[in-house]
């Protein structure tokens, strides 16, 4: 069975926008302009079960407002979503048992009072035995290393002790699908690496199925073998991130810096019956020639480069995710 | 109904942890009885009788009605409108509960808190203080009871009526503060609607206001027949049940049309 099921997804917005001036402010009170403006626009996709899948696309792109429809919070304006083999709108008390959110940027626990209140609540709320709890949750208690916080309000919490203890809060009825929308929000690296390895773990150990949505693309490296991206609420590529980087990422950039002064004219001269592109960047004196990943090739424009000019320093560097996103993003490459 | 006790206790925890606004809250209350008590014995100016009440029910009336508003008042409208305006309510959205009824149990949490830690030693002070009178009646207080447990739903039933609307109009502080400015005087929490001119008093028959404070400070100092008293609480009863289909409708638009502020 799959955990998420979406079809022709829409979700259309009305944007108003505000009229100029004095005279147009009280125009705006009677009648106001507005445009039908569609946040989601006819997505269709499946998640299995157990699968991790990164959710991305830029800011605006409509990933929070598909969340937003997958958790059952706002009503799709047109198109089908079964999750967990449920329509999460229809039946939302008894769909929102069988799946988890973390939203990054708000917080699901009490603010003034203690975390482990809150745990005691959602405990109560998701109708979680005492045996079932102490299992299951002192073992997400001591991976996310929250023990020493759980007597302590909210409110005198860091960021990063604030959203290990959301993402407990998020499981403590173990949940078969969690969502995460940018969990990772400006957290630092040590935190980062916990909260991926703690995914990792209990995606493996009960076959949970996770979506993230998030910006930072290492963390969709670090957990997700599948993206879909998004953009402008259409979905722009669907499929192994891995096909992803061999079909985007099949060039290399060889990095020159030289000790004497070089312009870029004759740089291309040097190269000009291979296929290079240079480019440069004026400030730090950097020389980037962008070149199709085969061997020969590179070697043969190191020996060029470095036969004419004194070199201070070389570089080899893969196009990173982020380049190749980046890529597609600007110049629609799929 | 697990889940709802347990946040009548979160609910306490949270009152707990604003120890000052406890305190003042106090404070005000006390001030508000004896500015009232110092009004109504100058109105009446050595009159024994005033429309039907005694100075000393006059300043049983304030005395209770005031002890009455710290149970049924709450501030869960202005808790919805910030929910909804920074886009909290999605979380409380993807909880196994009915929203609505969680709101009203926080108010009741919060109503009982103070009903405990504030009114009763209020009374006990102001009754030192001022010439107020008990009665140790104990259908009188059975009736009380039951009153202002309708008049906490009445009131809560019009909070979340104005904290659904922050739906439609985004900022409805304006609406918040209006609503409560109404209720404070059209409850008979001010001035007891037998003080009102005739007119008005056909008018606020046919609301719901009275419901929530005139009528159990009218059962408690004795304002009322027993007769009288049944039926008013019958009145508030009907109130309570009339209520939840305004709820219940712009509940159902609001969450069908529901826009999430902020990403």
């Amino acid at each position: 069975m799959n955990a998420i099921e979406v079809k022709d997804l829409r979700k259309e917005f009305k944007a108003y926008s505000s009229r100029t001036g004095l005279k147009g402010a009280f125009r705006d009170l009677l009648t106001r302009n507005y445009k039908i403006v569609p946040a989601v626009n006819d997505i269709s996709f499946s998640v299995k079960q157990g699968e991790m899948v990164g959710y991305i696309g830029e800011n605006g792109a409509g990933k929070s407002t598909t969340i937003k429809m997958l958790t059952g919070i706002l009503t799709p304006t047109s198109g089908k979503i079964v999750v967990n083999g449920m329509n999460p709108h229809k039946e939302r008390e008894k769909f929102v048992r069988t799946i988890g959110v973390v939203f990054g940027q708000r917080s699901q626990l009490w603010w003034d009072i203690a975390v482990q209140e809150s745990f005691r609540l959602l405990k109560k709320v998701y109708k979680v035995s005492d045996a079932h709890y102490n299992d299951h949750m002192d073992h997400v208690i001591k991976t996310l290393d929250i023990e020493p916080l759980l007597d302590k309000p909210v409110r005198k919490l860091s960021l990063g002790q604030r959203m290990r203890c959301e993402l407990a809060a998020a499981l403590i009825h173990n949940p078969p699908l969690l969502f995460l929308d940018e969990p990772t929000i400006g957290l630092d690296v040590l935190v980062k690496l916990k909260i991926r390895e703690f995914l990792k773990e209990i995606n493996e150990k009960y076959n949970t199925t996770i979506l993230l949505t998030t910006h930072d693309l290492s963390d969709i490296e670090a957990l997700c073998e599948r993206v879909i991206m998004l953009d402008e609420g259409k979905i722009i590529y669907d499929g192994a991130l891995k096909s992803l980087k061999d079909q985007w990422g099949d060039r290399k950039e060889l990095q020159f810096q030289f000790l004497e002064n070089v312009n870029i004219e004759g740089l291309n001269q040097l190269t000009a019956e291979m296929s290079v592109k240079w480019e440069m960047d004026e400030k730090e004196q950097l020389f980037t020639a962008v070149i199709e990943d085969i061997d020969e090739l590179i070697s043969q424009v190191i020996s060029k480069v470095v036969a004419a000019y004194k070199i201070k320093d070389v570089k080899i560097n893969e196009t990173s995710t982020e380049e190749i996103i980046r890529n597609i993003y600007e110049k629609g490459l799929v | 109904m697990d889940k709802y006790l347990e946040m009548i206790r979160i609910r306490f925890l949270m009152m707990l942890a604003y120890r000052t606004n406890y305190y003042t809250g106090i404070l005000i209350y006390s001030i508000n009885i004896g500015a009232y008590y110092f009004l109504w014995t100058a109105i009446y100016g050595g009159k024994h009788h005033m429309v039907g009440l005694s100075v000393i029910q006059m300043t049983t009336y304030v005395a209770v009605s005031w002890m009455a508003r710290a149970f049924y008042f709450n501030n869960i409208d202005r808790e919805m409108a910030m929910e909804i305006m920074e886009g909290k309510v999605a979380v409380e959205l993807i909880k196994p509960y009915n929203y609505l009824g969680m709101k009203t149990m926080q108010g009741l949490g919060e109503g009982i808190f103070r009903l405990l830690f504030f009114s009763v030693p209020g009374l006990i002070i102001v009754s030192l203080l001022f010439p107020v009178k008990f009665t140790w009646n104990p259908t009188v207080w059975g009736l009380f009871g039951i009153s202002i447990l309708l008049s906490f739903f009445i009131n809560t039933q019009l909070n979340l009526l104005t904290g659904i609307t922050t739906f439609f109009f985004f900022n409805n502080s304006g609406l918040i503060r209006a609503k409560r400015v109404i209720i404070d005087l059209f409850s008979g929490l001010l001035l007891p609607i037998s003080f009102f001119p005739g007119w008005a008093q056909n008018v606020m028959k046919y609301l719901p206001f009275q419901g929530i404070s005139y009528i159990p400070s009218m059962i408690f100092t004795n304002g009322f027949s027993h007769q009288q008293a049944m039926n008013a609480i019958w009145q508030q009863f009907m109130w309570v049940v009339v209520l939840v289909l305004p709820i219940q409708l712009l509940w159902y638009i609001a969450k069908k049309q529901l826009i999430i502020q902020g990403g």
